[in-house]
């Protein structure tokens, strides 16, 4: 089917993966994305729900949206599945806009939060339900729906009702059900979050394998930035109906755009800073209630002189007595002020010559009943320049 | 708890002795042999043949459950589907009014409904020349306006605790809005329909002030027989007949709720 934005996009752009990005196609400039969403908004009222986001997904990923509570994930994803009718915007899906398709006709099926599996029908009934709508023979879906309790582990409780399954199993029959038409894209609305912690981390690994087997389009929505970094190919951060940074795990963890970004996965140390020099892309800033110069990559746009902020995960800091080589390294002093053990680390909180707390993660590589650290030591904290992130807002 | 005192016990048994002795009493006098209401004159269950000689009694108990079978019928249907539009079809020009609207029959006072039947087939008949003669005809048609409601407020109460992505889910699995409706609404608010359709049966059966303003000159019902007996002393035949009323809407009560208890035990517990 050819619409008349696809056939712009086709133009240069090949379907065809390219082995060198084999798993990264968002860097390959000639792949043709997936699902690719343009300036999509939505309004309730006067109330913005999802603001003009611009998106493109591509086959194959397993694509996370994260976002606190009432951001617009969910809004975003209905939109996705044509429960909610965009405000503005397009949404194409493998080339073919579906913007105003009903949900009936397109390519995406979605697991929903609730699960929402029938309850007057059996397991087997409600996942041969989406191939009783495609009026496939008997046959055929008996075999797929056979094969498809098999791979979610249900084949022993085909003929329960869902009153009668625990809540695990049934959100593996909602994902069945949902896989089974074999959908181009699969929506999930936060599927793990009715599962207690070790069983929500099982799954995360299964929903991993099937997806991999099935070589479907995943998009997943989820609150825990713990999930997303462990399923996701890609993280979109989401906040007030808008996308703040997309990129794999560890450029959102290692590269945070700003503090929001930052402050969201895991805790990061933040010095007040001032931009002393840019040049091409490397930028130099003056550690404020302090002598320290850092020199670190930065992409977006700061003027000299004016005011920013430098970011240092935990686990980037060395903790040391003695004071440490100076090449390359950011060095500053402190006083042990609190310590953890957590076994495998040690959190220390160290008071800084300027009176700020600064939290340091340390492995605990030695073996050694005693920390080598005491309350009240005087410590040097140092990290690689380069670990340094320049934050705004 | 602690376990009820004496005294709240006995307000309780006083409580359902004044309901149900009257009752039973009746109960009881229907098998009694004596022509008497007052004399007990031994066992015996004469009054219940000669019921079943009773032409008059017999015509307008099955005219009565005709018209009984007939309206909550029509009724399920309509009431229905007004609860389905109410609840399902979004946000539209004056739904809150039309909401408001399908309860005021509930409350409506049986004499202003009735009356203002009447004077609608009376019109209708003078411009239309339609219902004709009013007979079963138009209390059948009476019966549905006011149970239908009935049934709408039930239905709409169910639909309003039915989460509504289960209908999503089945029209993002490929069913058209029609093949939703039919697989996963229909089924799920079946039990409401049949208790609705029940209490719209049983509100048929009671009803006497509707029936004597939109009935006409042949057509009496159980209810309208009952009453003009009544007026001229209370016989034992009486007895046996509201007997034998009480026993099937017992039956009915029963299955109404065990069609509840089903609904409630259908519900998967919440996550
Ligand atoms: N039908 C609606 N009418 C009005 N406002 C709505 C409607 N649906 C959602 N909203 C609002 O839109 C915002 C986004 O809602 P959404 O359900 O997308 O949040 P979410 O990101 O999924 O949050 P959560 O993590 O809590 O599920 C919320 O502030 C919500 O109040
Ligand atoms: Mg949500």
């Amino acid at each position: 089917m050819t619409t008349p934005g696809n056939t712009l996009n086709t133009l240069n752009t090949t379907d065809t993966p390219n082995p060198e990005f084999i798993n990264t196609p968002w860097r390959d400039p000639q792949q043709r994305p997936f699902i690719e969403i343009e300036g999509l908004s939505k309004r309730f009222g006067d109330f913005i729900a999802v603001d003009a986001v611009n998106l493109k997904i591509y086959r194959r990923e397993l694509f996370t949206i994260l976002g606190g509570s009432g951001c617009g994930k969910t809004t975003l994803l209905r939109m996705l599945a044509g429960f909610e009718k965009p405000s503005a915007g397009r949404i194409r899906i493998d080339g073919v806009d579906v913007t105003d398709l009903p949900p009936y006709l397109r390519p995406v099926n979605m697991m929903f939060q609730s699960y929402a599996v029938f309850p007057h029908m059996t397991v087997y009934q409600n996942i041969a339900y989406g191939l009783k709508k495609e009026k496939l023979p008997r046959a055929e879906i008996k075999e797929r729906v056979g094969r498809m309790l098999e791979l979610v582990q249900l084949t022993a409780l085909s003929k329960r009702k869902p009153n009668q399954l625990s809540g695990g199993q049934r959100q593996r029959v909602a994902l069945a059900r949902a896989l089974i038409k074999q959908p181009k894209v699969l929506l999930l609305d936060e599927p793990l979050a009715a599962l207690d912690k070790k069983l929500r981390e099982q799954t995360q690994f299964e929903l991993m394998n099937i997806q991999d087997k099935l070589g479907i389009t995943f998009v997943v929505v989820t609150h825990d930035q713990e999930e997303a970094m462990t399923l996701a190919s890609r993280i979109a951060v989401m906040d007030a109906g808008d996308f703040v940074q997309i990129g794999t795990p560890s450029e959102v963890y290692e590269f945070p755009r700003n503090h929001f970004v930052a402050s969201f996965f895991g805790s990061i140390n933040l010095f007040d800073a001032t931009v002393t020099s840019v040049d091409a892309g490397e930028l130099c800033v003056l550690l404020d209630d302090s002598d320290t110069e850092i020199c670190t990559r930065y992409e977006g746009e700061l003027a000299v002189g004016s005011a920013c902020k430098i970011g240092v995960r935990p686990e980037k800091l060395l903790i040391s007595t003695e004071r440490p080589a100076e090449q390359g390294n950011t060095i500053t002093r402190g006083v042990v002020e609190d310590l953890a053990y957590k076994g495998n680390r040690s959190i220390y909180r160290v008071r800084a010559q300027n009176g700020r707390i600064i939290m340091v993660s340390a492995q605990n590589k030695q073996r050694s009943a005693h920390l080598p650290l005491e309350w009240d030591d005087e410590v040097y904290l140092s990290w690689p320049s380069d670990c340094s992130v320049v934050l705004t807002a | 708890m602690n376990r009820p005192s004496t005294f709240l016990y006995s307000v309780l048994c006083f409580g359902f002795a004044v309901l149900y002795i009257p009752v039973f009493v009746l109960m009881a006098y229907s098998f009694n042999d004596s022509r008497l209401p007052t004399v007990w004159g031994g066992f015996s269950t004469r009054w219940y043949s000669a019921l079943l000689e009773n032409e008059q009694i017999l015509q307008a108990a099955l005219l009565s459950l005709e018209i009984a079978l007939v309206s909550a019928t029509f009724a399920t249907i309509l009431g229905t589907m007004a609860g389905l539009a109410l609840s399902r079809v979004g946000r539209f020009r004056g739904r809150s009014v039309l909401t408001g609207m399908i309860a005021a029959p509930l409350v409506m006072p049986d004499v202003i409904t009735g009356l203002s039947l009447l004077l609608l087939f009376v019109s209708l008949q003078e411009l239309l020349g339609w219902p004709g003669n009013r007979g079963a005809n138009t209390i059948t048609l009476a019966h549905i306006t006011f149970s239908m409601a009935y049934v709408a407020v039930i239905v709409q109460a169910r639909l309003a605790n039915m989460d509504q992505s289960l209908e999503e889910a089945a029209m993002d699995l490929g069913g058209r809005p029609f093949a939703v409706t039919r697989d996963i609404t229909l089924p799920l608010i079946a039990p409401a329909m049949a208790s609705g359709w029940l209490l719209a049966f049983t509100l048929s059966l009671d009803d006497l002030v509707i029936a004597s303003f939109t009935s006409g000159a042949g057509a009496s019902t159980l209810p309208m027989v009952i009453f003009s007996k009544v007026k001229l002393g209370v016989t034992p035949e009486i007895n046996a007949l509201t007997t034998l009323v009480i026993a099937a809407v017992t039956i009915g009560v029963l299955i109404s709720g065990w069609f509840m208890l089903r609904q409630l035990r259908a519900q998967p517990a919440p996550p």
